[in-house]
């Protein structure tokens, strides 16, 4: 287990590194990141101020080595537009993604999740037929059009949800359904397709043999078993939603990091898509380093060093 | 009676003779499996006809603007004509020309990406898998670091930095994309080489490139083209989204993320220049999973088997 | 001695895409009590599938017993398997009829401790605390020869081997101490030296517990020194019933006749060829209204292939089905 855990834990760093050393990169692919992040009508003196500024100038591998450690140290520059800490202000929006994010995961894990277990025991049955419509809708609508045609109907037609912003508490819940939709249906898709397959295993059947009541082959043989296959399911698809926020923070005016991206985009502020990118990979890294650990734990041939 | 002859054949096995009910039976069966693929289908080859047949299917061009007729509706509500079925914009380009032609791009562009991705993946996961050892380490490293991340996120900021253009969105989708390709083919290849008739034939002495040829590819088909459709269907999510932020094809081209990022101004007073490419999008990507889908279940052996 | 389970002209068959098998075809015998029966035949003889359908084991989407009647002598007097409902049924499965299955290491529960899964057994149907539970699992885990039975308790299954592993099944299905246990050729999985362990222990508990068993195998070596009486089945029907005394010393179907002649015998001088059976079973989607072993038969006559023989004693107590024996005097 200890080994395991290390094992994660330094794969993580790695993975930390690549995501640093792209970032970095990225922002040089035109070759001249000065010119990338002035507007188009800087004359080509004012460009080159810049570029002596921000230090474009020197060797790449001196930036590198210059980035990395304030980067570890947690500066990574200034924002172009606002010219404060980019870090601070990504902090700044990280509640209102965080909270977007996770009542949506919320809502993909108490819909996606059940219905997806019926559908596995009773494939074929009626509950399994609009599992996988809903799992098929969710999949190809594109959730920002949907968050764009609820807003119409839902907030300006009927007035049940405000139309923009985070004021209110309930306001939450569009944006936050919108976003989990592709969730909610690929782990519907998931649970169903583990759960036909722990279901056909022997071991339910010793189950069925030992005459043990419905519920507790459902709960303790079979439920127990696609957990586990689960649990690293759900980092990966919150860290899918944590991108997918740009758009639907957009259309609903959410104050968070997706609608600093989208802004900051307007602005050719990089420095600040820099940050957030890098911000939010940490984030996914660290859940899915979380994932892995709680997986460990609970699936005993880990747990015991095999 | 004449006597059956003692030296009868030692075998059993004459031919199936199930009953007439068996047989409607089984052929229902498969219909019902295959009336989901061929919705698919059926989907896939009309937006691909009107894809290829844009010139012929309406007069006008997406880029023609004819002012006066602009902001107008769809024929079926009040000041709409059936001279501009679906409506006009707010520059009075006709939407049902918009959204064909846009299909061109949409499609095209998830086409090319997808194919570019399989290209590359294929050959990246297959090298990796069959040669193993370091080499597929090093290779696998990055393909690994790029799955585990916030996709969108990344797509976005490379998009940003590398700017508007067809040919980007296109290298775009097709670089990125390429590491689920190489994973699924680095996966179906180690399987198929640890199975035991491929062992049977290395043990045999067979060259590599035969055992790619006869044994390695056809079984790589099936997961292949169920991939790309999944991943044909992704990509015109993606394709709409950067249009939609502004970061895909240029505003002078049309693709269906262009048209609701224009659409977005008008949502309240004019609600169908959003709703159109999105039912679009919408109609495309079902088609597409379901035809992913239905390839996924022909192309599973065990069904395979079962589907004689 | 009264029978404990009396099953009349069962039939199963599996409704797949390719087409119906014919599973099972109208098989009936009768178990006493106390009594060990070993159902011997090839695979694909409906041996397994047989006994599972009776009591619901058997995945029932393809699966579906026809017709036929599973008498069982139980606790709440005579029942009728094949009619009784899931909670019913359930509360025989396990409490009174015991499982041991063929391989022990996917038929446990990877995720859950051995002394778990016999525990769980034990509360459902005798409504015991937990705590006492777990003293009657150790109890049970050191009459199943598991040594350090403590530490097994929290053992998972895939800390242990495979003949421990068979153990603990053989714990779980003894654990409520039925009146019958089924095990599905529990041996085949495992290696000779433990085989032989497995039988032994088997016979230690029988002989305690008084336990009626049915064995299902395919090895008829296995069940000179464990059986009092064999049923022999062939492409989904029996062909055969006898003492094991009678059946090994006069066996009467040409088939059985075959499965014996097949056996290596470690204790002649002479050298001889290993006499198999030649050709390969019916195809059991086939509905064959004549005797199954016609094609493979050396005796097989005109008659064999208009009628399917029935079971008919040939003597005390020992049943052919075999138009050869009868008509033609065997």
């Amino acid at each position: 287990m200890l080994k395991y855990a290390v094992s994660k834990i330094s794969q993580s760093l790695l993975l930390l590194f690549g995501v640093l050393v792209l970032a970095f990169f990225m922002i040089r692919m035109t070759g001249d990141p000065a010119s990338l992040m002035m507007s188009r009508n800087a004359t080509a003196e004012e460009v080159a101020a810049f570029r002596e500024a921000m230090g474009f100038n020197r060797p790449v591998l001196v930036q590198f080595g210059d980035w990395i450690s304030k980067a570890l140290s947690g500066d990574f520059g200034n924002s172009l537009h606002f010219r404060e800490s980019a870090l601070n202000l990504v902090l700044q929006r990280l509640p209102a993604t965080l909270e977007l994010a996770v009542v949506g995961l919320c809502m993909a894990i108490i819909v996606g999740i059940p219905l997806g277990l019926i559908g596995g025991f009773r494939a074929g049955g009626t509950v399994d037929f609009f599992g996988r419509l809903l799992a098929l809708l969710g999949q190809s609508i594109p959730n920002f059009w949907l968050g764009l045609i609820l807003i119409l109907i839902l907030a300006q037609r009927l007035g049940w949800f405000p139309v923009f912003g985070n004021d209110e508490p309930k306001a939450v819940i569009l944006p936050a359904f919108v976003l989990s939709l592709p969730v909610m249906g690929e782990l519907l898709r998931l649970t169903r397709s583990a759960t036909l397959e722990v279901r056909s295993e022997d071991f339910v059947r010793t189950a069925f043999s030992k005459g043990l009541r419905r519920r507790t082959i459902y709960i303790e043989h079979v439920l127990l078993n696609v957990a586990i296959s689960l649990v690293s399911v759900v980092g990966v698809e919150f860290g899918y939603m944590l991108g997918g926020s740009i758009y639907i923070e957009t259309v609903y005016a959410w104050p968070g990091m997706g609608q600093l991206v989208g802004q900051a985009l307007g602005w050719r502020d990089f420095p600040l898509i820099q940050t957030i990118v890098v911000f939010t990979s940490i984030i996914v890294l660290a859940l899915n380093l979380l994932t892995d650990l709680i997986y460990a734990i609970i699936d005993p041939r880990i747990r015991h060093g095999r | 009676m004449a006597d059956k002859p003692l030296n009868r054949r030692a075998d059993s096995r004459l031919e199936l003779e199930t009953s007439f009910q068996d047989r409607l039976r089984y052929l229902g069966r498969l219909l019902l499996r295959d009336r989901i693929g061929i919705i698919g289908l059926f989907i896939f080859t009309s937006v691909l006809f009107a894809a290829l047949f844009a010139d012929v299917l309406t007069p006008y061009k997406p880029l023609d603007q004819d002012l006066q007729a602009s902001k107008m509706p769809p024929a079926w509500s009040a000041g709409g004509s059936i001279e501009h079925p679906l409506g006009t914009d707010n520059l009075g380009r006709d939407l049902l020309a918009r959204t064909i032609y846009g299909a061109r791009v949409s499609l095209g562009v998830s086409f090319i990406g997808a194919l570019i991705a399989a290209a590359l993946g294929v050959s990246l996961g297959a090298v990796s898998a069959y040669v193993g050892g370091r080499l597929d380490e090093i290779i696998m490293a990055p393909i690994n670091l790029v799955l585990s991340l916030p996709y969108l996120l990344f797509v976005v900021f490379v998009a940003s930095v590398l700017g508007r253009s067809l040919i980007n969105v296109i290298l775009i989708f097709g670089i990125t994309n390429s590491p689920i390709f190489a994973r699924v083919t680095r996966g179906e290849v180690l399987r198929i080489c640890q199975s035991a008739y491929v062992e049977s034939a290395i043990s045999a002495g067979a060259r590599w490139w035969r055992i790619l040829l006869i044994h390695i590819m056809p079984n790589l088909v099936g997961p292949l083209v169920t991939l790309i459709s999944f991943q044909v269907s992704a990509m015109i999510f993606y394709e709409a989204g950067l249009g939609f932020i502004g970061l895909s094809v240029p505003p002078t081209v049309p693709s269906w993320g262009n048209m609701l990022a224009e659409g977005r101004r008008y949502i309240t007073s004019y609600p169908w220049l959003t709703t159109l490419p999105g039912l679009a999008i919408m109609y495309t990507s079902l088609g597409m999973n379901l035809l992913g889908d239905w390839l996924r279940d022909i192309s599973d052996p065990r069904v395979r088997r079962a589907s004689r | 001695m009264a029978a404990i389970l009396e099953v009349n002209n069962l039939v199963t068959k599996f409704y797949t895409i390719d087409g119906v098998v014919n599973a099972v075809n109208g098989i009936s015998f009768s178990l006493e009590d106390g009594e060990t029966l070993a159902i011997v035949g090839e695979s694909g003889s409906g041996k397994s599938v047989a006994m599972m359908s009776i009591l619901g084991l058997t995945p029932s989407p393809p699966a579906r017993v026809e017709s036929g009647q599973a008498l069982f002598r139980g606790n709440r007097g005579t029942v009728d398997l094949l009619h009784q409902n899931f909670k019913e049924l359930s509360e025989i499965r396990g409490g009174q009829v015991g499982f041991v299955f063929q391989d022990p290491g996917t038929s446990l529960n990877p995720i859950l401790t051995i002394g778990r899964q016999i525990s769980e057994s034990l509360i459902r149907h005798l409504g015991i605390t937990p705590k006492e539970a777990k003293l009657r699992t150790l109890d049970l885990l050191t009459e199943v020869d598991i040594p350090d039975p403590e530490l097994r308790y929290g053992a998972f299954p895939f800390q242990l081997s495979g003949g421990m592993r068979q153990r603990a099944m053989i714990a779980i299905a003894v654990a409520c101490k039925p009146r019958v246990v089924i095990a599905d050729e529990p041996t085949t999985a495992l290696d000779v030296t433990i085989q032989a362990q497995i039988v032994s222990l088997f016979k230690q508990l029988r002989a305690k517990m008084g336990v009626a068993t049915i064995w299902i195998t395919h090895d008829l070596g296995l069940v000179a020194g464990l059986a009092d009486r064999v049923l022999v089945m062939y492409a989904g029907q029996i062909v055969e019933t006898a003492s094991v005394d009678d059946l090994y010393d006069h066996p009467q179907h040409p088939y059985t006749i075959g499965l014996l002649g097949a056996l290596p015998r470690l204790n002649t001088h002479e050298t001889r060829r290993l006499v198999s059976i030649e050709g390969t079973p019916p195809d059991a989607m086939m509905p064959i209204n004549h005797c199954p072993f016609a094609w493979r038969c050396t005796h097989a006559f005109e008659r064999c292939w208009e009628e399917n023989p029935v079971l008919a004693d040939v003597e005390e107590r020992h049943k052919v089905a075999c138009f050869h024996v009868f008509e033609r005097g065997g």
